[in-house]
């Protein structure tokens, strides 16, 4: 299981608790897995695909875009599969009709919330919520735009971030904070007022602690964090750098 | 500290406490206080004074009396006599009563049905206990509890008196206490925590800040003896800075009891040791989720994170924790002192003990009461609660806060237990009751709630974040006139999501006050939405584009 860094333990060590493997089911296909690995690496592994958003493989988990719920046989409850741990015989099921119908609704909880009209946006094209849609058949919104207004930020020489299109998924938060350890970005405010804010809600361009690494720019979903200069989806994000730094550091199997 | 030491405190106490022959008890809990019992207290130790009168009575600060309406209150013992809305200028009255027959106009009967029908078990000490001294808590048998699970009892055997008390965790959920100290004591672990929760963030809920105002150091004996069960050394209280005086009393009760040798190092001389620190909250109601909780004492962010694993696996900092909330650690002492057996033998067949509410809203009297579990809604309301103000009709009350449901009178036979409440889609939650009558709109009541988990969402899920903005949304048009045929099925679809798919506890109760109004009140929604009425009157409907 990957915990977060500060919810490790030095007793958790493979030599003292040697890992475990354990069989399970998911939509019927019985399939074995490590007792420290999470349903949906589980699932990814043997090709059945589970929605995510805030997942980013390398990164810890947060458990917070809930598109990757799942049904469990005998609890009432839906489990986020990215931080559920299979037990011996369980039965998870991926693909139900309730499953799938609250994934939509999720999902078009999150497009009213912000300005997210894709023919305008630089990543129209190579966004991973727009790819969502597609992947969950949503075709239209029920509910009414909310539409929160924020500013963009383009003080930052190289990059700008458009809060409008953020989704609050908080991978710019990770990767900043646990693989380049500058811990720039962070969550101001609660509630639909949230915002991701650089330093002590500086301009990005005057934060003391960022790196201009551009990690937060590659692993964000949207079109919020995006270089500039970039038009209408010319923005692609290239992630393939995070995979190589776990495993160089060695810490892959965490 | 031994226990002959400890028996002398309290005997000293006791006996200096009686060398008096009349002892004014004068209540400054937080809703006294704000209406002057500060001021009242001082007038009647003037007044004491002026008539030379220290040797024969003793003017006393004590915790909070129960009848928080009818404040400033003044306790006589050991006549037993209860003043009702002192003011400065009673004092010379109360005085020159003493001994005599009281004064009339001031009486507050201690025989109404208010007090006689609660059975006190955490608030035994409210309204008899100055809180800000030790001695006054030993008097009462304070510590020997703790001194019992130190030297007769083993961790295992506390453990055993909690599970058989049938304790369940007071803080909403109703956990099983005795399981939860069961897991904790079973990790493996050199360090261990215990945190008492006390971000009572609940609109009309004040149980948890009476009871750590009225009588800090039963909290302290009962987190105490939680650490000796488990094995933890460290114990937090987490506290919203919202409740400065509790604060202060419980920073003051954890200094006098390290002196006495009751907390902190060697406690009795013994080899346990168990420090307490206070952590103030920031005003977040999503810090009461425990989670959340421990990431806020931690510095971080007040967010929650998703269980499994639980708090008793990996809680602060990483290690086993066990967190409980105020009451639940209140009911710990009695239990040790009186056995679990005592305390299964109050309540129903699943729910034990007695509870305390938070009574508010449109009754005659507001306040502090304690009930054993299984007490009917109608003793609560009718006879403790004394009634609706005026000739108003009860309508509705509302358990659990913003969590809860709104349950209305069809059920006031019902009895109050986890089970029956969670039957009628309400919850136990801490403890506060609002009561309300037919001056309340119930639409306006869900919308002023689901507002409430708007605004307190961390912001961290989908559903909660978004839900909650979009359903207080359909709300609000309902309320003012905009509402359309479809909109009641557009809110229990996003209840059901929100309710369903949220990260927390916050998320996933916060629909309950829509639903369950929406379940008993259908036709109020219906009288807003299709003949653009309010029934009770509180809703102003914007002109439609029509009649303009």
């Amino acid at each position: 299981m990957r915990y977060p860094a500060f919810l490790q333990r030095i007793s958790d060590r493979a030599d003292v608790q040697p890992v475990r493997t354990l069989t399970f089911s998911i939509n019927g296909q019985v399939l074995s897995a490590r007792e420290d690995e999470t349903i949906l690496s589980v699932a990814r592994e043997n090709g059945i695909s589970i929605p995510t958003l805030c997942h980013m493989d390398g990164l810890s988990e947060r458990g917070a875009c809930r598109l990757c719920i799942v049904e469990i046989k005998g609890s009432p409850k839906l489990s986020p599969s990215c931080v559920t741990l299979p037990r011996q015989d369980m039965e998870v099921t991926t693909n139900s009709d309730r499953v799938k119908n609250y994934r939509r609704k999720i999902l078009e909880l999150l497009f009213t919330e912000r300005n997210h009209i894709c023919s305008v946006c630089v990543s129209n094209g190579h966004c991973d919520l727009q790819a969502l849609t597609t992947e969950l058949g949503m075709t239209h919104v029920h509910y009414d735009y909310l539409h929160t207004r924020h500013a963009v930020d383009a003080s930052h020489e190289r990059f700008s971030v458009d809060h409008n299109r953020c989704v609050l998924c908080q991978r710019c938060i990770r990767v900043c904070e646990e693989i380049e350890g500058a811990h720039t970005w962070d969550v101001m405010g609660r509630g639909y007022l949230s915002k991701v804010i650089s330093d002590l809600n500086q301009p990005w361009g005057e934060s003391s602690t960022c790196t201009g690494c551009g990690k937060c720019v590659q692993v964000c979903p949207t079109g919020a964090l995006s270089e500039k200069g970039k038009s209408v989806a010319e923005m692609t994000k290239r992630r393939q750098f995070l995979p190589y730094l776990k495993l160089m550091r060695g810490d892959e199997s965490r | 500290m031994t226990i002959e030491e400890l028996q002398d405190i309290g005997k000293i106490e006791k006996e200096k406490q009686e060398g008096f022959k009349y002892r004014i008890h004068v209540c400054v809990a937080a809703g006294c206080l704000s209406s002057q019992s500060g001021l009242v207290k001082e007038s009647l130790e003037k007044e004491v004074a002026r008539r030379g009168l220290e040797s024969w009575a003793l003017v006393k600060g004590v915790g909070c009396l129960g009848l928080c309406t009818a404040g400033p209150m003044v306790a006589i013992e050991p006549d037993g006599l209860l003043y009702q809305c002192v003011s400065v200028s009673d004092a010379s009255d109360i005085v020159e009563a003493l001994g005599g027959s009281p004064v009339n106009r001031l009486d507050c009967s201690a025989h109404l049905p208010f007090f006689a029908r609660q059975r006190k078990i955490v608030l035994e000490n409210c309204g008899r206990v100055d809180p800000e001294s030790i001695e006054d808590y030993i008097a009462e048998g304070g510590y020997e509890a703790l001194y019992n699970a130190l030297r007769t009892m083993t961790p295992a055997g506390v453990i055993e008196q909690i599970t058989k008390s049938g304790l369940r965790g007071r803080g909403g959920a109703g956990f099983p206490t005795g399981l939860k100290w069961t897991a904790v004591s079973k990790a493996k672990s050199n360090v261990k925590f215990v945190i008492c929760n006390a971000d009572e963030g609940d609109p009309g809920a004040f149980m948890d800040r009476s009871v750590l105002e009225s009588d800090p150091h039963r909290v302290l004996e009962g987190m105490a003896i939680a650490g000796l069960a488990v094995g933890a050394n460290y114990g937090f209280i987490y506290v919203r800075s919202e409740y400065p005086l509790a604060v202060k009393r419980i920073r003051t009760a954890i200094a006098r009891a390290e002196r006495l040798g009751v907390l902190g190092r060697n406690i009795f001389n013994t080899t346990f040791s168990f420090d307490v620190t206070v952590r103030l909250g920031a005003g977040a109601f999503v810090c009461g989720e425990e989670t959340a909780l421990i990431a806020s004492i931690e510095g971080r962010r007040g967010s929650p994170r998703p269980r499994p694993p639980f708090p008793s696996e990996l809680g602060l900092w990483g290690y086993p924790t066990l967190i409980n909330n105020v009451e639940t650690f209140a009911n710990v002492p009695p239990i040790i002192r009186k056995g679990g057996v005592w305390f299964a033998s109050i309540g129903t067949e699943k729910s034990k003990g007695t509870k305390v509410f938070a009574l508010a809203g449109r009754v005659n009297n507001t306040g502090l009461i304690e009930a054993p579990m299984g007490t009917t809604l109608r003793e609560i309301v009718l006879d403790i609660g004394g009634g609706i103000i005026g000739d108003g009709k009860f309508k509705a009350i509302l358990t659990g806060g913003p969590s809860g449901g709104c349950i209305p009178a069809q059920f006031l036979d019902m009895s109050m237990d986890y089970e029956s409440l969670a039957q009628v889609g309400a919850i136990m939650g801490s403890g506060g009751l609002i009561v309300m009558d037919d001056s309340s709109c119930m639409v306006d009541v869900a919308k002023f709630f689901i507002e409430f988990c708007m605004s307190e969402s961390c912001g961290k899920c989908v559903p909660c974040r978004v839900g909650t903005v979009q359903i207080h949304n359909l709300l609000k048009r309902i309320t003012e006139g905009g509402g359309k045929p479809s909109d009641m099925e557009m809110l229990e679809e996003l209840c059901d999501l929100v309710k369903n798919t949220s990260l927390c506890g916050l998320g996933q109760t916060a629909p309950n006050p829509v639903l369950s109004t929406m379940r008993y009140f259908t036709d109020e929604y219906r009288a807003h939405i299709e003949d653009r009425v309010c029934p009770a009157g509180t809703c102003h409907m914007k002109p439609t584009e029509e009649s303009q």
